[in-house]
This record gives structure tokens, C-alpha cells and sequence, in this order.
């Protein structure tokens, strides 16, 4: 009973109570938390995925401004009533330039993580400005002054390199045509291709149907791609995840 | 040791803690509590013996019992499509004209394609599909590009004036607004409302018969009754998608419209596809 009682040296001592829990509770999160950094199959590579265009990564940016993400969640669980509902279940690999994550936690609204090409531009602008005009039964807010916010991309730059800081691979060519790509992203008349090489799949349109960029325009660019970068028909899922 | 000596009443042996003269007592904690702890123990390296766990160099452990999150998915999907895979594939391949004659084919395809639109469809058309103002009302009769089963088909599959689909349904009204002087598109404008017997100005209807013929019968037809094959509409029925007021008329006119509908051959499956156009079919207009 003598090393049974040995706890008695760890309880009488604060200071080497306080270290043993630390050092206790500190293996929970190497062993839980570290090995996410190097397996390779949390960090599974898929094909199509790119960095946000510079009008995409701004309408992320007023999703999270909006709190978009308090009702939707960019995630489809792999459970068959969500990949019927919403496509093929999300991959880790989806969400691998997005800093912060997107994925939510609660559904007042539906999965955004596959909304991309589902629904026409127009629907799109109709139903930010107010959702009960194509589903009557929805209770999500207007948004329909994100039509009339006017923007530049003046920032926007700066938001490409603070992403590339935190690891997202913008080029240095990205990076000194941001706001040129965020111009020519939001008007089909003018000579997108460039654009379109540094972000293939990004989508092109006046979105809001009016002349100028608004924020309207920068949101459903973003609603507009997502989901849309990996190609399912050609990708295998690897079983052991 | 020498501090810990025994309470007097219940025999029990003290911590050797003393508070103002109360002493702990060192009672054993529950056997029964005990047993559930050691269990929980044994359970848990169980589990991760059982289940993925442990990481390793490369990955972590997989388990004896071989789960994976993504391969039970793609069976309980499989599972399901094994059930229903005789309708499915009979669907998938069905003569669209004979549909109907199949009476469980055909209901089986309705209540398939109930499901696909109202997770697909409803959020531009309605859940009970009568459309919103630049969404039309699948209820009715009046069809922009078609209203037989093929017809509804090719429009799912291709959609409308979409950039991402291959060869999808296509047309474009001129904005008349850079075309015509602005007297005569109120001419116009009159002459249209009077196709559909609205309230009209007859006397500015009389000259906008003949800007009508010169600029929109080629499209909309010399009766105005519309033309199926580019998707114009029929102006004589009192149906109107973006609205029959003046003001709106006025505005279509000018600006024109342009309808996106999305192609759905990418996102649905033959059978998908084919069951939804069943099921809009059956509402009210199908031809």
C-alpha cells in the first residue's frame, strides 16, 4: 500500500499538482490536435482547389461580416440524407484556403458548402434583397442594401497578402493583379482571360445586373464558386478516412 | 503517519486533516463506482483497438473492425439505390412518351420527382410551384419552351441561357430602349397590353401595331401568340412572368430580360431528371 499512497506527495504540493495536470492534460492535445498537422490522411490533396479570386475573397469577407455563417453551415456530413440533399459529402481538402473555416455549426438555413451554379445570378440578387420574394415560407433577413454598397477593392490587396501570410499560396502575380482580377471578374465585356488562367472556374457575369461593383456582386461571385472547384466525377474517395 | 488514528463512532480511519477540531474521514470510495471506473478503462482500450485510433508515423490506426465514415456512407447509399434499382433504371431508360402509360413506373416517378423539386427546384419555382415574379408558374399551361415531356426534359437538362451547360436553351430580346424612340415603345407598349384585352390607349395601340410587326412579330409572332422554338412568350394569354402592368411592360421593353435557368444534367441523374419532369408534367399543364 506504500505506492498507493504516493499520490498523497502530488496533493500536498500545489505547484506539482499544477504541472502534473498540465503535463496530463497536455497529452490529450499532442495526441489528439499534433498528428492532424502531419498524417497524411487528414491532409488528403485533391485536384481543382485554388486560392479565392480577389471579388471572391471579398464576398467571403462580407459573409463573415453578415454573420452568414450563424445560420449557414459550409459542410455536407458524410450521411446519405445529406449527400442527397446536397451533393457529395465536403472534403477537409475543400475548406484548405479558407482561413477561418467556413463550416458553421448551425443550420437555420441550408448547407452552402455545393450552392455554387445551382441557382441563377438574378435568384441570387432577388433573394438577398428579399428572401419572401422566392420563398415565401423563408425567415431570413434582407440584405438588399449590399446592392447599393459601392466598392473598389482598395483593400483588397492587403486582404490577398495577409492570406498569404497565414499560407494561402497566392503568387506574386496574383497578388499585383488583385485589383485588376476584382474588376474583370464582375464584367463579362471586358478581357477576363488572364483572370481566368490565375483562377480557373471562377465565374464571370455582371452578377447584380448593374454597372459598378457592390458588395451584392461580391457576395454572389463567392455563392457562385463554392463547391464548384472539385470535380466528382473523376475523384476517388481513399476508404481509410 | 502518526496523525491519522480512527473516528470513535464510526471506526473509520481520518485523512489526518483537522479543521478546527473536525477530522476527515478516509472512507473507501463506492466498490460500485470503482467497478464502473476500471470498466470504463477496459472499454476504452477496447475501442481504439476496435475503431481507428491511435496516430502513427503515417496514419493512424485503423482498427480491427475496418470502419470508415466514407465507406459506410457509400453503402447506406447503395443500399437504397439497391432497393429501388429496378423503377430507377427502368426510369432512366423509359420512352418519355409512354411514360404515362406505366401506371407504377409513373407514380413512382412522381413521388421521386416531388422529392428532386422540392430540393432543386421550389427555391426559384415555388414548393408548390407556382413560380414568383421571373420564375414561371409550372402550373398553368402557358410554355415558354415547351410543355411535352421531352421538351421539359431538354430544359432541365440544359437549362436556360446558362453559361455552364452545354447547348442550353437560348434566345435574347433586344433592349428596345437603344433601338426604338421612346414614342414608340409607348406605342408598343400599348399595342401588347391590348393583345391580352388589358386597359390600353387605343389611340397610341393603332401605330404600335405596326412598330409590333416590324420589330417583335418575327420573335413573338404577327398574333403576338408567342414562339416555343426561341422561347418567346405568348402575349395574348394574360400571363405575364415579370408582371402585366404598364409600367412593367414598359420596363421589359426597354431593358429586355434575360431568365437564367441553371442546367441540372451535372447535379442530377438520368432517372433524377426524368422523374422530376414527370412530376412537373403531372401539375396542371404538361402537353
Amino acid at each position: 500500500m506504500a505506492f498507493l499512497n504516493k499520490h498523497q506527495i502530488l496533493e500536498k504540493s500545489p505547484t506539482l499538482l499544477l504541472v502534473g495536470t498540465l503535463l496530463t492534460v497536455s497529452v490529450g492535445g499532442i495526441v489528439e490536435i499534433a498528428p492532424l498537422f502531419y498524417l497524411e490522411n487528414t491532409i488528403e490533396e485533391v485536384e481543382g482547389m485554388r486560392p479565392y479570386s480577389p471579388l471572391e475573397l471579398t464576398g467571403r469577407e462580407i459573409y463573415i461580416r453578415e454573420g452568414c455563417y450563424v445560420c449557414h453551415s459550409q459542410m455536407i456530413r458524410p450521411m446519405r440524407d445529406e449527400v442527397e440533399r446536397y451533393g457529395h459529402y465536403s472534403l477537409a481538402a475543400e475548406s484548405m484556403y479558407d482561413h477561418p473555416f467556413q463550416w458553421g455549426s448551425k443550420r437555420t438555413g441550408p448547407d452552402l458548402a455545393r450552392v455554387g451554379g445551382r441557382y441563377s445570378d438574378a435568384w441570387h440578387v432577388d433573394h438577398l434583397k428579399d428572401p419572401q420574394s422566392v420563398v415565401p415560407e423563408s425567415i431570413m433577413p434582407k440584405y438588399a442594401f449590399l446592392a447599393e454598397r459601392e466598392i473598389d477593392g482598395e483593400y483588397v490587396q492587403d486582404l490577398m497578402k495577409t492570406h498569404r501570410f497565414v499560407g494561402v499560396p497566392y503568387t506574386d502575380e496574383m497578388i499585383e493583379n488583385a485589383s485588376a482580377d476584382f474588376t474583370v471578374q464582375a464584367d463579362p465585356d471586358e478581357d477576363y482571360d488572364a483572370m481566368l488562367e490565375r483562377y480557373p472556374g471562377a465565374v464571370v457575369s455582371n452578377f447584380d445586373g448593374e454597372p459598378g461593383i457592390t458588395e451584392m456582386d461580391a457576395l454572389v461571385a463567392y455563392m457562385q464558386m463554392l463547391g464548384t472547384l472539385v470535380d466528382f466525377s473523376t475523384f476517388t474517395p481513399d476508404a481509410n478516412r | 503517519m502518526s496523525d491519522i488514528d480512527k473516528d470513535d463512532v464510526t471506526g473509520v480511519d481520518t485523512t489526518g486533516h483537522t479543521w478546527d477540531g473536525i477530522k476527515e474521514l478516509n472512507n473507501p470510495l463506492p466498490r460500485w463506482w470503482l467497478w464502473c471506473f476500471y470498466l470504463t478503462i477496459i472499454w476504452g482500450v477496447g475501442y481504439t483497438i476496435a475503431y481507428p485510433a491511435w496516430p502513427l508515423l503515417n496514419s493512424a490506426t485503423a482498427g480491427m473492425l475496418g470502419y470508415s465514415t466514407r465507406a459506410e456512407v457509400a453503402a447506406e447509399i447503395q443500399r437504397f439505390e439497391d432497393q429501388n434499382a429496378g423503377l430507377t433504371s427502368a426510369l432512366a431508360e423509359v420512352d418519355l412518351t409512354t411514360l404515362a402509360d406505366n401506371a407504377d413506373l409513373n407514380r413512382f416517378a412522381t413521388a421521386a420527382g416531388a422529392s428532386v423539386f422540392r430540393n432543386n427546384c421550389s427555391q426559384c419555382h415555388g414548393s408548390g410551384a407556382a413560380g414568383a415574379v421571373g420564375y414561371p408558374n409550372l402550373l398553368d399551361d402557358d410554355w415558354l419552351w415547351g410543355g411535352t415531356m421531352e421538351a421539359i426534359v431538354h430544359t432541365v437538362e440544359h437549362g436556360i441561357r446558362n453559361e455552364t451547360g452545354d447547348d442550353p436553351r437560348y434566345s435574347e430580346m433586344p433592349a428596345f430602349g437603344e433601338i426604338l424612340e421612346p414614342e414608340e415603345i409607348d406605342q408598343v407598349v400599348e399595342y401588347a397590353l391590348s393583345l391580352s384585352g388589358a386597359d390600353h390607349d387605343a389611340a397610341l395601340a393603332g401605330p404600335g401595331a405596326v412598330v409590333f410587326e416590324d420589330n417583335c412579330a418575327s420573335c413573338h409572332g404577327e398574333a403576338g401568340m408567342g414562339d416555343i422554338e426561341q422561347g418567346a412568350p405568348n402575349l395574348t394569354d394574360a400571363i405575364w412572368l415579370y408582371g402585366g402592368d404598364r409600367e412593367t411592360v414598359h420596363e421589359t421593353v426597354v431593358h429586355s430580360r434575360f431568365g437564367v435557368m441553371p442546367p441540372w444534367s451535372d447535379k442530377l441523374s438520368k432517372a433524377e431528371i426524368n422523374a422530376v419532369s414527370a412530376y412537373v408534367h403531372q401539375l396542371g399543364g404538361g402537353e
